[in-house]
């Protein structure tokens, strides 16, 4: 625990005597980089984060958006890099715990969590077989016992996170708008702690996630409990709907030291409470331990004294423990007590706002060195070249992830996980899509285009589905912010994702910031993470498999952007060249006219172009529907560019041939780049130019590798 | 009619039965948690899915030890039909009711997919409305749900016709593929897939009838009763 230069005199300045130690560790733990934001902040506000769906309130941890006929949708992202990098499964399911009680504490109901994942290469690295494994049965293990389907996300393995692990996971509630928690709080009003007892794991959590991973700090780490989160789920629930619940608040990064300096803050009170009130898992937990300890499964509720005996009766249903740990006050300090005896006295604004920091930034040198393209040419064949792409951990098929969450329970899925956006029907007889989508090997390319095309893939997956984006949330992965290069990629990152927002009028309803996300070999690449809500007024567009005789159409402009690639990097083992841009009139466009399309029942079905370029896509199809197809490839750009650019903004249309001349006259009169580039049929994958044959390969050999590659990898060990 | 369905701690299926029973087949269907009574004149109860216990021991062994388990039996030997579906069917199997014991599964992960069932007995109370050997395509989602019987109850419950489903082709390792089977008396059935995530054409876009046919069966049951 140590203060920096600013922040030692920003204490002196506004409490005139010397701190105790239980302050100073309630102040370490809160003005962490984790709880405090102090690098990111300030420019953390420039994101447009209303609009007509959002739904402001004070306090709340996730982000609210209506959906009509009186239900709101609200939604989250967390990670948990650091524990699940030391210990994966506990690490990725007690982050899985933590983004759910964000969801509960607006007083919604879980009922989705989405995951991003990276590792490195598991092709070579046992290490990270091994984090990679447990990381996602520590999801799977966690999510499925609390009965919330997980039921989409991404993996992607890449050398920079070696010896490291990112575990990103968002959560989507649905409930009432008028059973949302209003946040407030009366003078003489309880606080409660409901849940797991409060114990030694996660000790100094927060500030072990705001430094560089170097030790093996395994006390901070949490322990995972989904039976007590399926409880306390079930038991908030019920006290909402007994409107015992005048305000809560999830226990996560800095414990009670954060919960409760940030609810009186929030709320404009003060908070008195004693720490001999909390329930212990361990009785000689001092009372510094006890107001930073995280330790899950844990809720904070401020409640009318005339509800403890219905909240008590609940929890004892539930067989849940429940402490009144103290009462709220006027004054709006945070006044923690040990029985008589008064350890820390601060207020509460105080210590919930810790002091900003200005960070430097200077762009870059490896960028100015990076090479353009490939000194030599490969040697294999096209056909052999997509055979070994489809069997890329970053691009065969994630079925033996997917396979061990539970992606059917609550009986919502409409859209399975694996295939574009996955769609979730609501009570109102809507529908809600949702995607989350990253790409570090573009962002370190070019920070600020590849943190747009990772917004842009999300929200082109949730059109494909029929669903017109609604908000966003937005994870923003970095290394050590104190370094002026990788504070440059940060601000390169929030940069961008702010225009495309603005331009598309797609507010940012939540995120998180998280740096120090580097190990001695040295800082990941900068790793954005965008998840996109999409809303579906009718019905959603079913991925239904290509047949015979179907066309193809492939909407947007391919363009020279193979920089990033994973033909690139996968092939050539090459990194540099020129990163996919997103040309934001050209997005909006064909975004517009694809959702047309879909409304006027035209396509059978559409899919994203994006990873592995228009070769993967286009394979992904023909597998998906045990069907080959002629392509022409005829254009002014090479083959390889036309066949593995991952350039934006492209949708691959199936149709009829019935619906072609309907279609083709839409996408001309909304002045859409387009073009007729073949035909399903037979059963080889088969890409040419005119007499030119370029590349041939049989679907079911396509299929082995792209369905079994990953399995494989794993059953290596 | 009047359907009972058990809540247990760490049910996590109830919510998803109860609308099915209710909002897709119009059923009288109503929660009841562990500690409480079942009433003796109900018509049907249902055992739903979840981790009972965070499946805590074993998976189904702590739940088949909850108060309302002794009610549950004396409605089973009244002939009440009993319905246990995927962590339902591990207690009714831990609390003697169903005979067998169900392993974790060969693969050693929990398995979410897609599979076909056959109906191997259409007799009992909750496949009455099948064809025999009709193909029914459902979820399932388990750990612990490779069902084993040693060779000697095998040839009983062949005997006796106590294997209501198994699955199309080997998913899990479970004896005989046996995805589901009854009492003696046919009226308590256990099954690991689940019926109510595939009853409904929104979310079973391959075939929801032959689910639907398992409630429809109940309906014809106790309708005729009635």
């Amino acid at each position: 625990m140590s203060f920096q230069e600013h922040e030692k005199q920003h204490i002196e300045k506004n409490v005139k005597r010397k701190l105790t130690d239980t302050e100073l560790q309630i102040l370490a733990a809160e003005w962490s980089e984790h709880c405090s934001y102090k690098s990111s902040k300030k420019h953390l506000r420039m994101l447009p984060t209303t609009g007509p769906n959002v739904i402001v309130e004070k306090g709340y941890d996730s982000g609210v958006l209506d959906v009509g006929d009186g239900f709101v949708v609200t939604v989250h992202i967390e990670s948990h890099n650091h524990p699940s990098a030391v210990e994966p499964f506990g690490g990725a399911a007690t982050g899985v715990g933590g983004v759910i009680r964000d969801i509960l504490s607006a007083g919604t109901r879980p009922i989705a969590l989405f995951d991003g994942l990276r590792f490195g290469n598991i092709e070579n690295d046992a290490h990270a077989r091994w984090l990679f494994k447990n990381a996602v049965s520590g999801i799977a293990d966690y999510g499925n016992c609390l009965g919330i389907p997980t039921i989409g996300g991404e993996v992607e393995f890449d050398e920079c996170y070696k010896n490291y692990a990112l575990v990103d996971v968002a959560a989507v509630g649905f409930g009432k708008k008028s059973k949302l928690i209003k946040n407030h709080a009366n003078v003489d009003d309880l606080v409660l702690l409901i849940g797991g007892s409060t114990g030694r794991d996660g000790v100094g959590g927060s500030q072990f996630a705001s430094d560089a991973l170097e030790g093996e700090d395994r006390s901070a780490v949490q322990i995972p409990d989904p039976f007590i989160e399926k409880l306390i789920i079930e038991a908030i629930l019920e006290c909402r709907d007994a409107n015992c619940i005048n305000a809560m608040k999830d226990l996560g990064g800095g414990g009670l030291s954060c919960a409760i300096s940030e609810t009186a803050e929030s709320l404009g009170i003060g908070i008195e409470l004693d720490v001999k009130n909390v329930h212990l898992r361990e009785s000689d937990l001092s009372p510094d331990e006890i107001m930073i300890s995280e330790s899950q499964e844990r809720m904070l509720i401020i409640s009318d004294p005339n509800n403890l005996s219905k909240i008590k009766e609940i929890c004892d249903k539930f067989r849940i423990q429940c402490s009144v740990i103290g009462t709220v006050k006027e004054d709006k300090m945070m006044h923690v007590k040990n029985g008589d005896e008064t350890i820390a006295l601060l207020p509460a604004d105080f210590v919930a706002r810790g002091p900003l920091v200005d960070r430097e930034k200077s762009k870059p040198e490896y960028l100015s060195k990076l090479p353009s393209s490939p000194s030599s040419k490969s040697e294999m064949s096209f056909s052999d070249i997509l055979l070994k792409l489809l069997s890329s951990p970053n691009i065969a098929s994630k079925h033996w992830v997917f396979r061990q969450y539970d992606h059917e329970v609550g009986i919502r899925t409409v859209i399975k996980p694996g295939f574009n956006g996955s769609v979730l029907r609501l009570d109102n007889g809507k529908f809600l899509s949702v995607k989350i989508d990253g790409n570090p090997k573009h962002c370190y390319i070019d920070p600020r285009q590849g943190a747009i095309g990772c917004f842009e893939e999300a929200c082109r997956n949730v059109v494909c589905t029929g669903a017109t984006p609604i908000g966003m949330v937005d994870h923003l992965q970095f290394g050590n912010p104190e370094d002026p290069e990788i504070f440059w990629t940060f601000m390169e990152s929030i940069e961008g994702i702010t225009d495309f927002a603005k331009f598309l009028d797609v507010p940012c309803v939540g995120g998180k910031v998280s740096f120090y996300n580097e190990t001695s070999e040295g800082p990941i690449k900068p790793t954005p993470l965008i998840g996109v809500l999409g809303l579906i007024e009718k019905s959603p567009l079913l991925p239904i498999p290509p047949s015979n005789d179907d066309v193809i159409l492939l909407v947007g402009e391919t363009k020279d952007e193979l920089g990033g690639s994973e033909y690139y990097e996968y092939i050539h083992n090459f990194i540099g060249g020129v990163a996919p841009k997103v040309d934001f009139s050209e997005s909006k466009k064909n975004m517009k006219s694809v959702l047309s399309l879909i409304s006027k029942n035209l396509l059978k079905s559409v899919h994203d172009c994006s990873k592995g370029g228009l070769a993967i896509a286009i394979s992904e199809l023909c597998i998906f529907g045990k069907i080959g197809c002629k392509i022409d490839l005829s254009s002014s750009l090479s083959y390889e560019k036309m066949l593995f650019s991952e350039s934006h903004s492209r949708y691959i249309l199936i149709v009829n041939k019935n619906n072609l001349d309907a279609i083709k006259s839409i996408l001309s009169d909304d002045q859409c780049s387009f073009s007729e580039i073949g035909i399903f049929s037979g059963d080889q994958i088969i890409f040419e130019s005119g007499s030119n044959q370029i590349l041939e390969l049989r679907v079911d050999k396509a299929e082995n590798n792209y369905l079994n590659s990953l399995g494989k990898i794993i059953q290596n060990g | 009619m009047k359907v009972g369905v058990i809540v247990f701690p760490g049910s996590n299926c109830d919510r998803d039965m109860h609308h099915v029973l209710t909002d897709v087949f119009n059923l009288n269907a109503e929660f009841f948690w562990h500690e409480k009574n079942l009433p003796q004149d109900i018509d049907a109860v249902v055992l739903p899915g979840g981790f009972s216990y965070g499946d805590r021991l074993r998976a189904g062994v702590i739940a088949a030890h909850s108060p309302i388990i002794s009610d549950v039996k004396k409605l089973a030997e009244k002939g009440i039909p009993i319905l246990g579906v995927c962590n339902g069917f591990q207690i009714l199997v831990e609390s003697g009711l169903l005979p067998g014991v169900l392993l974790k599964n060969e693969s050693l992960n929990f398995m979410c997919e897609w599979t076909n069932l056959i109906v191997n007995n259409n007799q009992t109370p909750f496949t009455n409305k099948l064809e025999l050997n009709q193909k029914i395509p459902i979820p399932i989602a388990n750990g612990e749900g490779r069902y084993f019987v040693d060779d000697e109850s095998l040839n009983e419950l062949k005997k006796n016709n106590q294997i209501v489903f198994s699955y199309e082709n080997k998913v899990n390792g479970s004896v005989s593929q046996i995805a589901g089977v009854c009492n003696s008396d046919g009226n308590v059935v256990g099954m690991m897939p689940h019926p109510e995530r595939a009853a409904e054409k929104a979310i079973n876009q391959i075939d929801h009838k032959p689910s639907s046919l398992i409630f429809e069966s109940l309906i014809e049951t106790v309708g005729m009763k009635n």
